[in-house]
């Protein structure tokens, strides 16, 4: 890793971001609309809206990078600029990294106007502090752009990759006790549920949701979700190869 | 002759074809070498190889004495890629201080390559509003930012403006003077005149490794047009000088009949 080309990465990536007005009014736009949705939707029941939007918070950014991360990275892929960039002095986990602090930053802005407006225009309620709502959001992001990276590798065309939200999205979000409790499912949808690191992202957020301070419960939980990101990163630079047919 | 590049017996298959037969040979160093083929030859599968993204099956290629690929190589080469290899959503200038501050270099030196490529009017503008021959010149920039030892590019003039292209080959051979060596591949035979070795393949064989003036008079005559398609039948006619395969195969009889003229 070479820090010089990792921060100039990274600014590369966010510029390509900037010059892209629309994707960035999608990406705080649609959560606060989505929030507002909701809270239409239990206008009378504020523990409902409480306990979903809390969890919505954390599930957003994690979505929203995912497809944002695998098509970026198909491009890099399919347009050459992967196999020009392998040529230079950049090292695999410099582009990686790189990826993964500009979509951090990204999601870190969009969970700050988020969590703005849940808490302030719709009264939110939490007993722990915004500030780790944000901490587990650009968490749970993170991930997503490690298993954007990682899923990438494995579609030839962007139809192929927005197809992948369906695959490893989907069954996370389903499972991970927003829907049913997870220890009130069956024994072997518990068993799968316990391996989904979304699943620990969202304990950790209702552990923000009842506790005042921070738990152990919550460090382990984010512990497990940036073990998740580790382990996702380095199967993603198994398949960066340098030299290919 | 001091050598910048080796290749020695190299074969390299692309799914279950063979693009190149154990080809072989040099290219000297503070020089423009042309490689030029048709279409589906083999030119870029070699350029590939040389710049250390192609898998090999066989063979050596060596690379200021070092093996094609090696990291310590990467920080002085420059490589233009066939399809534009740059970013539709970022400026020309964006993409030049991006590639050269890979290599370390400042903005302004990537500066003055957009100038080079005669991109300076277009610097602000996005490379995705771009025409196609001004992508590639964006392209272009960011493979000679910095004037790195060895430039390989792909196609680097195609659908170039006649001036433009006039200046680009002023500036290969300028960067070629103060030490690069360059490798530059084209399909139009007019650009061969141009370069100071040339290399022909065809169907992934060695057809010719001279200077262009020795390839004329092995030829027998003046239009390398002309002298090319003469080199290819005298080649189809005897086949048994340049057997398909085969580790004692080399390049070697073209070059003696250039330097007996």
């Amino acid at each position: 890793m070479n820090p010089r080309i990792l921060a100039v990465t990274t600014g590369r990536i966010l510029r390509q971001l900037s010059h892209d007005r629309r994707t960035i009014a999608l990406l705080l736009l649609v959560p606060v609309v989505l929030l507002t949705l909701l809270y239409f939707m239990f206008d009378d029941q504020p523990q409902v809206f409480d306990r979903i939007a809390l969890v919505m918070l954390g599930v957003f950014p994690f979505i929203i990078m995912f497809l944002v991360t695998s098509i970026a990275m198909l491009r890099e892929r399919t347009t050459g600029t992967l196999e020009r960039l392998l040529t230079t002095p950049l090292g695999k986990i410099d582009l990686l990294f790189g990826y993964g602090i500009a979509f951090g930053i990204a999601a870190a802005v969009q969970a700050a106007v988020a969590s703005a407006v849940a808490y302030w225009l719709f009264g939110l309620d939490t007993q722990g502090s915004p500030w780790l709502v944000i901490l587990i959001a650009v968490v749970n992001a993170v991930l997503g752009v490690a298993l954007g990276l990682l899923c990438s590798a494995f579609a030839r065309t962007e139809f192929q990759a927005v197809q992948f939200l369906p695959v490893v999205a989907f069954p996370q979000i389903m499972l991970c006790g927003l829907f049913v409790a997870r220890d009130q499912m069956v024994g072997w949808l518990e068993a799968i549920s316990d391996v989904l690191p979304l699943s620990y992202a969202v304990e950790a957020l209702q552990e923000v949701g009842v506790h005042t301070d921070p738990t152990g419960t919550m460090w382990r939980d984010l512990a497990i979700v940036a073990g998740a990101v580790t382990v996702a990163l380095v199967l993603a630079a198994a398949t960066l190869r340098r030299r290919t047919a | 002759m001091d050598t910048a590049i080796e290749v020695h017996d190299l074969v390299i298959e692309r799914g279950k074809r063979t693009v190149l037969h154990g080809l072989s040979c040099t290219i000297p160093r503070g020089s423009v070498t042309g490689l030029l083929g048709p279409s589906g030859s083999g030119k870029t599968t070699l350029m590939r190889a040389i710049v250390g993204v192609q898998i090999v099956k066989s063979g050596s290629i060596a690379v200021f004495g070092e093996p094609a690929g090696a990291a310590s190589l990467r920080r002085r080469m420059g490589y233009l890629t066939q399809a534009p290899s740059v970013y539709a959503d970022l400026t020309v200038r964006e993409n030049a201080r991006y590639f050269a501050a890979l290599y370390g270099m400042d903005a302004a030196e990537a500066d003055q390559a957009v100038a080079d490529v005669g991109l300076k009017q277009a610097a602000g503008q996005l490379v995705g509003t771009l025409s196609g021959g001004q992508r590639s010149r964006a392209s272009l920039a960011c493979a000679i930012v910095g004037n790195p030892d060895l430039v390989v590019l792909d196609e680097p003039t195609v659908g170039q403006d006649p001036v433009l292209r006039d200046e680009l080959w002023k500036r290969f051979h300028e960067m070629a003077a103060n030490g690069a060596t360059l490798l530059v591949s084209s399909h139009v035979m007019d650009e061969a005149a141009r370069c100071e070795r040339l290399l022909l393949i065809r169907e992934g064989q060695l057809i010719a490794d001279d200077t262009p003036a020795a390839v004329r008079a092995s030829a027998g005559t003046d239009d390398l047009d002309e002298a090319f398609l003469r080199l290819i039948r005298a080649q189809e006619e005897s086949p048994k000088r340049n057997p398909g395969r085969g580790p004692s195969r080399s390049a070697a009889a073209p070059t003696n009949t250039g330097e007996s003229r």
